[in-house]
């Protein structure tokens, strides 16, 4: 008997000192990653989305985005701007993204010439009816989750961290995902998502990766499914433009106002 | 040929994005309603109309110079006032580093609220286009705006006057009573080409948002008076006798723009994914200085039931204590609205609303879905409906009860002869 609790005793101790270590960890690569992308500036790109029905049925939408590298505390400001289905064509979508608050959102209605705040907390939500979420398209901060390292293991030709990462926000439609990130260039490899009721919600797989300005890498395919619905939505990236010269007057209601 | 021209649009195209872009888009759109209370103040169960709309858009300077144009066009089978066309927009927008010029015609909104857009003032409403007043008429102004630390400031200058358009005889839905917008009063001797002006400064503090304005110059909705004053005072004495106009007698009301000054504020805060929402106006110059609210929250479940569907709730309370003789029909009413977006492919959604007054039980319900089909057409379908208003007046009640100052017990009333559905379709190119 006491044999037996010294075992377990034994074994408890380490484990703790364990679970900071696998902690610690899973937030290094993070941050890891997060600095390798650091000091890109600004960047405007392209992006098609193709939203993939059960049965296959395609259905194309058209935007760009433009992004404003955030200073010390400040997060990255982003403009997204449809450009297709042409109901929409105008209508944009200005964020300033925190580390530590939510994200402000402003949506831009050009036919009703009308800034609409978006209650935050709504991050959940289907990014224009793809299986993207709110959440999955703002920037990733490190400080929005928390981290633990689960293992190393092959992922194609390459090696991959496999981390957990639990969302801080508690309206996040997850409670956890599970990263792959290439041991070479820390780049996200695969990401899985788990929904609210810890089962497998979506996949999403990153590909195409391409090096700017000698330093960033990017993707040009972003692979979305979702298992539990047997949709998926496809982002195609292309017109990486670093260096676009954006200030943070891009950035403004105003500026959201003649964004096109 | 095809295949070449083409070609040389896309030359130009290419050629052109370099140094410059000019670019052209455009919607036309047809629509059928069909009133379910029958001919009402017409002859008509239904009703067909079309619209164009063009946008010329054209920038240079580095995106610092902005030219857009818009032209719009409607026809209507039935009225010949809803067969109009305007420019809603003709404009030159340039962007200094500290600030913004907006010169032309443009439009403008201000404001928070779903219910009632009562900060909302720099455009005329072109109500005889749309009944819920979200169609705009296009104003002249100069506009120089500046984003700085402490906020965003607008200052407008708005040379000219729009007269607010109406449905005429043979439009639907309108009034009892004829309008006479041929012979439109106002309290400036200068008329539709005084000067007016407004600002407004925004303020953003953490979660909350405020904007504080003010307007001084003509009122844009009228105040509309019964043409009493052609009537005999024997007619008047028989009108209130007997309650008969004169056998033959135009009545019409003829709107009188008054001089007005108006403070407005907006206040949002955003709680939680909660969205609490104010406006208030103080208006004076239009009979008694009086004040209105709207004011309410914003919520958005999404991902119902683990769906793909969000449902938002919009819940509102319209009040003001105008004089009941000017008193706008939403003078004490609540507002409650759901929209459910179904995120799909065709990016389907369906709108619930209503409007009811807790004094008078006064109900207006209004239910609007649409859906698009491929890439460049959507479809609309929308209701309107009003209940416990009571009997449409007639025009010698109208009339009556101008002579008598009275108040209508169901303001809502004059509208419910026009419940309908109305049907739309848009393409796009």
């Amino acid at each position: 008997m006491f044999r037996h609790l010294a075992a377990v005793a034994l074994i408890a101790f380490p484990s703790v000192v364990l679970a900071e270590a696998v902690e610690n960890k899973g937030l290094e690569i993070a941050r890891e990653a997060d600095s390798r992308g650091e000091g890109f500036g600004d960047l405007e790109a392209s992006m098609r989305m193709v939203l993939i029905s059960k049965r296959g049925e395609t259905s194309e939408r058209e935007l760009r985005v433009k992004t404003l590298e955030g200073k010390g505390d400040e997060g990255d400001k982003g403009l997204t701007i449809f450009d297709t289905p042409a109901d929409v064509r105008g209508t944009a979508l200005l964020t300033w993204s925190y580390k530590s608050k939510d994200d402000d959102q402003w949506l831009y209605l050009p036919a009703l010439r009308r800034v609409k705040t978006i209650a935050s907390k709504n991050q959940s939500g289907s990014f224009m009816g793809s299986e993207f979420a709110f959440e999955d398209m703002r920037s990733q901060e490190v400080e929005k989750y928390t981290y633990k390292f689960l293992k190393e293991e092959p992922c194609g030709e390459l090696t991959c961290f496999v981390s957990e990462r639990y969302p801080t926000d508690k309206y996040s439609g997850y409670t956890r995902q599970i990263t792959w990130l290439d041991t070479k260039e820390y780049r996200v490899q695969k990401v899985e998502y788990y929904d609210r009721k810890e089962s497998l919600l979506k996949t999403l797989t990153m590909t195409d990766y391409q090096l700017y300005k000698d330093k960033f890498w990017r993707p040009g395919k972003m692979h979305m499914v979702n298992h539990q619905t047997g949709k998926a939505t496809e982002l195609y990236w292309t017109n990486y433009k670093f260096d676009a010269g954006l200030k943070e007057s891009d950035f403004t209601q105003n500026s959201l106002m003649r964004a096109r | 040929m095809k295949n070449i021209s083409r070609a040389i649009v896309t030359a130009v195209a290419l050629s052109s994005a370099v140094a410059n872009a000019w670019d052209f888009r455009g919607e036309v759109a047809g629509e059928g309603r069909y009133f379910t209370d029958g001919p009402g103040y017409t002859d008509y169960w239904h009703n067909g109309s079309a619209y164009a709309k063009g946008e010329l858009y054209h920038e240079w300077n580095d995106r610092n110079d902005i030219f857009t144009f818009i032209p719009y066009a409607r026809v209507d089978e039935n009225d010949s006032e809803r067969t109009h066309a305007d420019i809603r927009e003709l404009s030159w927008i340039h962007v200094a580093s500290q600030w913004e010029s907006r010169v032309g015609i443009r439009k403008v909104f201000w404001g928070v609220t779903e219910g009632r857009h009562l900060v909302d003032i720099i455009n005329q409403t072109d109500l005889v286009d749309q009944v819920d007043g979200e169609e705009k008429l296009g104003q002249p102004m100069i506009n120089v705006s500046t984003v700085q630390d402490w906020g965003i400031l607008d200052v407008y200058l708005l040379p000219g006057f729009r007269e607010r358009t109406f449905p005429g005889e043979d439009g639907r839905p309108r009034l009892p009573v004829n309008i006479d917008v041929d012979n439109a009063l106002y309290e400036s001797s200068a008329e539709d080409t005084r000067v007016d002006a407004a600002i407004r400064l925004q303020m953003f503090f953490g979660n909350a948002q405020v904007a504080l304005s003010h307007f001084s110059g003509t009122s844009r909705d009228p105040l509309l008076l019964p043409n009493v004053q052609d009537l005999t005072p024997p007619e008047r004495l028989a009108l209130l006798q007997t309650g008969q106009l004169p056998a033959g007698f135009d009545a019409t009301l003829t709107p009188y723009y008054n001089v007005i000054d108006q403070s407005g504020m907006e206040l949002q805060y955003l709680l939680d994914g909660w969205l609490l929402k104010l406006e208030a106006i103080s208006r004076s110059g239009q009979g008694d200085r009086y004040t209105a609210l709207d004011g309410g929250f914003e919520y958005t479940q999404v991902a119902l039931f683990g769906s793909d569907i969000d449902l938002g709730y919009i819940v509102e309370y319209m009040w003001e204590d105008r004089d009941a003789l000017l008193a706008s029909p939403f003078e004490h009413d609540w507002l409650f609205g759901t929209r459910l977006t179904f995120n799909d492919v065709a990016s389907t959604d369906l709108l619930l609303g209503l409007i009811w007054d807790s004094e008078t039980e006064e109900k207006a319900v209004s239910l609007e879905t649409s859906r698009r089909f491929g890439d460049q057409i959507k479809v609309s379908l929308e209701g309107r409906f009003y209940t416990d208003t009571g009997k449409p007046p007639t025009t010698e009640q109208v009339f009556g009860a101008a002579l008598t100052s009275q108040a209508p017990d169901r303001p809502l009333s004059v509208y419910s002869a026009d419940d309908m559905i109305q049907l739309e379709l848009v393409y796009y190119f």
